[in-house]
């Protein structure tokens, strides 16, 4: 068999009629939010008008892309049980930090998007550096998750690709421009629902066939790995580092620090939808909120993963020799494979739905942040300033356009390329490393110069670019797993020492400018939330959601080991 | 074509049908379909979860899908499940209703 036929499933009618239902109810969404959009703020940061429970789930569903599920049950047949570094270590700290102590600065300095965050703790120039920069890799990575949702409709449902691309993207545009933010994150917590309810049956079905956990720990004890996939620790096979120490470092501090603090804390996709939150507190607790189901969901992603490495022979002939593929099979086909392996028809529709609402998910989280960026960082406050609201909301929705035609010109690029998950990395490694040194260092150090921020932010970047080209033309012999883990530290400390040196030499903007920006120039009270009405409650504390999630993550690290 | 729009998620909430649209107030119309989010929800998971119940009442027994599922009936227990999961929102939206937020707060934005 060719690898499109082991792949291609066999959905029947009513399958067909569950996905044809999700994307009547997605559109319906995008035509009913229209009508509450009135000015350009409603557009793009949806009027700031979100309860918690709404962006935090959006916060964690604009994460949970198509290429984080294929890409982390791979991991999970691949690895095991270290996977979950990716979720608790290299996330949790991470978001909490972004709720209790960035979010105040973020939501409270009232910035639109994190460049015009740049510019009111900055100046005009770092604003539009990082506007630019945020732009291309918005249509980039877009570009990339359009593609793969054209690989799994041709290898799913039979459709050539380069129908695939384009009709996915037609829907994707199709439900932002009719609603804008709103839509998309509407359709993103409904796709939260979805996905879990693609998950959860996989894991009980594929539990069942394997005789339950202890049947699985069974056979992963006897694999190839020889139980090594059981543990978190030392991880040694996902790091590629073989001195247990030195990878635990690495997870610990390359994971745990630099890659997922820069992640988490700058990436736009994720901030904005903490920024349309309604009130501050609701904004802290955004990220704190989608930390809860970030921690429980790798469960339902590893298992299947583990599971699949068990009872797909492509994957397990890949575990036992080790190499690229079998058969024209991936360890990114592991999911839909066990989707075909144990899913009778009817849930397999669902489970089809919800993997087609994940690729949207990621693309339309990219598209709409492209958006918002655009719009206001690059059009408004640069190319063509003070015009009316009308004119904005009017760009606003022909940038949706033509973002998602971009787009389908990068999906065709990224079809050229050899390794997604590669191409992403590195991408994160020039753009996020970087930008959170500055933000870190701007943060709490009022002396820091606006000059010092976009100089540092571009030599971050060139210090990436520069750690990948050696890793590819071999100078560096490291694989590219750690190339971007290397590129990303050595981002970072270029970033801060440049950001640092030219601040010395240049002059720092007046204190009074920074209060609000500045950690040490801000009131307490500044900082703070109101505590009353719809903020009222224990329930409600940041800091209490904060440290239960942390309680949680120490809980299912000593459960899972 | 706004109106019509409106009624198609208004029935979800009808037993609170105090609705806030309907006193006239200048409120943000993005409040309004704030928590039809819920409502969208339940209609999602309900109309799944009958018909995947359907199937699993009808095939969901036969041999060749208790192969696949390892001797569950994995259509019957996942519809039971979702339309559980859907009557548990239509008892939020129903025991908590959309509140307007006072005029202030949306008002004030968008200058």
């Amino acid at each position: 068999m060719t690898a499109q036929e082991i792949l291609r499933l066999d959905p029947n009618i009513v399958d067909y009629l569950l996905v044809a239902f999700y994307f009547v109810l997605v559109l319906g969404i995008g035509y009913a939010a229209r009508r509450s959009v009135s000015s350009s703020l409603d557009f793009l940061l949806s009027g700031r008008s979100m309860p918690a429970w709404i962006t935090g789930l959006a916060f964690i569903s604009a994460n949970l892309g198509a290429i984080e599920l294929i890409g982390m049950v791979a991991n999970g047949a691949q690895f095991g049980i270290p996977t979950v570094h990716y979720y608790w270590l290299g996330a949790i700290p991470a978001m909490v930090f972004l709720g209790i102590v960035m979010m105040p600065f973020y939501y409270g300095s009232q910035a639109r998007s994190v460049p015009e965050f740049l510019l009111k703790r900055f100046n005009r120039t770092t604003q539009r550096v990082q506007a630019v920069i945020f732009a291309v890799a918005s249509i980039l990575i877009a570009g990339v998750n359009l593609f793969s949702l054209g690989l799994v409709l041709e290898a799913l449902l039979g459709w050539p690709l380069y129908v695939a691309i384009p009709v996915a993207a037609v829907v994707v545009l199709g439900y932002i421009s009719l609603g804008g933010l709103s839509a998309a994150i509407y359709t993103e917590v409904l796709q939260f629902f979805v996905i879990l309810a693609l998950l959860i049956p996989l894991t009980v079905a594929g539990l069942n066939r394997v005789g339950g956990w202890d049947g699985l720990t069974r056979a992963v004890t006897e694999g190839p790995s020889g139980g090594a996939d059981l543990n978190a620790w030392p991880g040694t096979p996902l790091t590629e580092i073989e001195n247990p120490f030195l990878s635990v470092l690495g997870i610990v501090f390359g994971l745990g620090f630099v890659l997922s603090f820069g992640y988490w804390t700058t990436n736009f996709a994720e901030v904005q939808r903490a920024l349309s939150a309604k009130s501050m507190s609701a904004a802290r607790r955004t990220p704190i909120i989608g930390a809860f189901p970030k921690a429980l969901v790798v469960l339902v992603i590893v298992t299947p993963g583990m599971i699949a490495g068990i009872m797909i022979p492509q994957i397990s002939a890949l575990k036992a020799e080790g190499g690229e593929a079998v058969d024209g099979i991936t360890y990114n086909n592991a999911l839909s494979l066990l989707m075909k392996e144990v899913l009778p028809n009817g849930i397999l529709g669902v489970a089809i739905a919800g993997l087609l609402a994940a690729f949207m998910a990621g693309m339309a989280a990219n598209i709409s942040s492209f958006n918002t960026v655009f719009t206001y960082d690059i059009w408004q406050d640069w190319v063509r300033p003070d015009r009316g609201d009308r004119y904005y909301l009017q760009v606003g929705r022909l940038v949706t356009i033509i973002g998602c035609v971009l787009a389908i010109g990068t999906a065709f690029i990224a079809s050229g390329s050899q390794n997604l998950m590669d191409y992403i990395q590195s991408l994160f490694s020039f753009f996020n490393a970087p930008l959170f040194a500055i933000f870190i260092l701007g943060l709490f150090w009022k002396r820091m110069t606006g000059p010092s921020a976009w100089i540092g932010l571009l030599s971050g970047t060139a210090a990436a670019v520069a750690v990948d080209v050696l890793v590819r033309v071999g100078v560096l012999e490291i694989s590219n797993q750690a190339g971007s883990f290397l590129g990303a530290i050595a981002a970072f400390v270029v970033g801060v020492g440049v950001a640092g040196a030219v601040s010395m030499v240049t002059a720092p903007r007046a204190e009074a400018e920074l209060t609000g920006l500045v950690w040490s120039l801000t009131p307490k009270d500044a900082r703070t939330h109101s505590t009353t009405g719809d903020d009222a409650g224990w329930y409600r504390s940041p800091a209490v959601l904060g440290g239960a999630v942390l309680v949680l993550t120490v809980v299912l690290y000593i459960v899972v080991g | 074509m706004t109106d019509e729009s409106r009624h198609d998620h208004q029935p979800d909430n009808d037993p609170e049908s105090d609705d806030p649209t309907g006193t006239g107030t200048p409120i943000s119309t993005t409040a309004t379909n704030l928590f039809d989010l819920r409502s969208v929800i339940a209609l999602l998971f309900g109309v799944y979860g009958i018909v995947l119940l359907i199937m699993g009442l009808v095939s969901g027994n036969d041999p060749e899908n208790l192969a696949k599922t390892g001797g569950t009936n994995l259509n019957l227990d996942t519809g039971i499940g979702m339309l559980v999961i859907g009557a548990l929102f239509v008892l939020w939206v129903w025991l908590r209703p959309l509140r307007v937020p006072a005029a202030p707060d949306g008002g004030a934005e968008r200058s």
